[in-house]
């Protein structure tokens, strides 16, 4: 059966994704070596020890995301996040960096190492790099591939390979976006923040909620419609052809409906977006995506409905699984 | 500590307004007195639950339940809770939403990004503060029949079980994966 990678952005939510039936955890560090650096999320040093002793107890992996990419000048806190999460016992490290990996690889030998989604290795020969060079033993795949895709991937590739299957969705590959920089001044990739929510607003207006980034308005919402994040891929904006959403819809991946395709593809882990997100998304996401593992084993129907309420803007996409074009 | 598993069925019911209307001539000081001593008694259990808020621990938050004819204004360090008819000028950050979702919002019971999305949950003024009480509170697991019930004394046994059969009632026992249902 493929494996349930769920995220925690709190020990609270941790143990509820044990709990709901994980077989791994990922979660980072309370600073910017991780890209969900948001204001009191995140684990220190002594939480994460903890919570590798209450995973390790239950049968659970801990899998530590360092997966932003080190500033010059202070390439030391990357560094130091490595050797915390080595000596905690992390079954993983999940790293975009090529320094980075060189760094764990040569001062960790036997530490397993994952490719992150922000490093965006897309075809056989950038994964191959990262096993070659640095042992890695699994990528996470780019949100940009179809399912025939990933089967190729997955076939030619010796990693294994692990596919975001429910949560937030970036536009670009991921790692190479600089729409919140340029918004913000701070890096999604360096500083683990994508629209910071210390530049982000959301004001009150007779038309409704009306929602800015930086000073760039992003959107604003009847006082009944779905709303989405505050980032700027997701704005709607006027221009020439019309209003609407240019770049993406605020829509989340829900590809419940694609996990025989997915296990046929060769797929060995299935990854759930949002450390951001409170404890009943964890519990109810992860409980949801066990039941459709199971099901699927034993060729039964699974609920495909149940996700809506935690679904961006209400809605859900099969996203680049199922490439459709406007 | 609550279970976010055990969640309710359909969006949580709002306050009538008639019943908002006849709270509206209540004295509110006996309320901010129970509710201050409440917030006192989680800081005293949980010295470490806002810990998280960092940088925003002595923010002043205003939360107004849109279903009830008044509104609190709550600091974490010291805490400190005040109930008022209209929430003044000069707050960090004003949270509005009905009782029901402040409440389950208290306990885990559901995620703020998915009532933020639905529009059920309006914030205003300091993002990051709101988002940095957010993932505290989330973290604290906090029982509110539990907090509650210890101002009751010798009674709190029966006091816990009249406020678990209340929140069973208001809340449900179960989440927010099924309120599309």
């Amino acid at each position: 059966m493929m494996e349930l990678i769920c995220p925690a952005g709190t020990p609270a939510a941790l143990k509820s994704a044990i709990d709901a039936g994980a077989d791994a955890i990922y979660c980072g560090f309370n600073d910017e070596t991780n890209a969900r650096n948001f204001p009191g999320l995140n684990f220190s040093r002594d939480e994460l020890r903890k919570a590798i002793a209450l995973a390790h107890g239950r049968g659970a992996k801990i899998l530590v995301a360092i997966n932003t990419f080190p500033r010059a000048a202070a390439v030391d806190i990357w560094h130091r996040a490595v050797d915390d999460a080595v000596s905690a016992g992390a079954d993983a490290l999940i790293l975009a960096d090529i320094g980075l990996m060189d760094y764990t690889a040569r001062r960790h030998p036997n530490q397993r190492l994952h490719v992150s989604v922000q490093a965006a290795a897309a075809n056989p020969d950038a994964i191959a790099f990262y096993a070659e060079n640095f042992g890695a033993r699994r990528v996470v795949l780019p949100r940009v591939l179809s399912v025939p895709e990933i089967a190729e991937i997955t076939r030619e590739s010796a990693c294994e390979t692990e596919v975001f299957v429910f949560g937030g969705l970036c536009v670009m590959a991921e790692g190479r976006c600089s729409l919140s920089s340029y918004a913000t001044g701070k890096s999604p990739n360096m500083q683990g923040v994508c629209s910071p929510p210390s530049h982000v607003t959301y004001e009150q207006t007779a038309e409704g909620t009306k929602s800015s980034l930086g000073g760039f308005t992003i959107n604003r919402f009847g006082t009944s419609e779905p709303a989405g994040y505050p980032t700027l891929c997701k704005g709607r904006f006027s221009t020439a052809q019309g209003a609407g959403y240019i770049f993406e819809d605020p829509v989340s991946l829900d590809a419940t409906t694609l996990l025989r395709g997915l296990r046929d593809a060769g797929v060995t882990a299935l990854k759930i977006e949002g450390r951001q997100r409170g404890r009943a998304y964890v519990e109810s996401v992860v409980r949801h995506f066990r039941h459709a593992l199971a099901a699927l084993e034993s060729g039964s129907e699974t609920d495909i409905a149940g996700l809506k309420p935690f679904t961006e803007g209400q809605a859900s996409t099969l996203g680049a699984y199922r490439k459709t074009w406007r | 500590m609550n279970d976010p598993s055990a969640a309710s069925s359909g969006p949580l019911p709002t306050i009538p307004p008639l019943v908002a209307l006849a709270m509206r001539p209540l004295p509110l000081l006996p309320l901010q007195l129970a509710l201050g001593a409440v917030l006192r008694g989680i800081h005293r259990r949980n010295p470490a639950i806002f810990d998280r808020l960092g940088a925003h621990a002595r923010a002043r938050f205003g939360i107004r339940p849109i279903d009830l004819p008044f509104a609190f204004v709550v600091e974490a360090k010291p805490p400190r809770l005040s109930v008022v008819r209209e929430l003044p000028k000069g707050l960090d950050a004003r949270i509005s939403a009905s009782l029901a979702n402040l409440l389950a919002l208290l306990e885990g019971r559901v995620d703020g990004d998915a009532l933020m999305f639905s529009r059920e949950l309006v914030v205003e003024g300091d993002v990051e503060a709101v988002l940095a009480l957010r993932n505290a509170i989330d973290d604290a697991q906090l029982d509110l029949a539990i907090e509650l019930s210890s101002l009751f004394g010798p009674l709190g046994a029966p006091a816990r079980r009249a406020f678990e059969a209340a929140r069973g009632h208001v809340i449900g026992s179960s989440g927010q994966s099924e309120q599309s249902r």
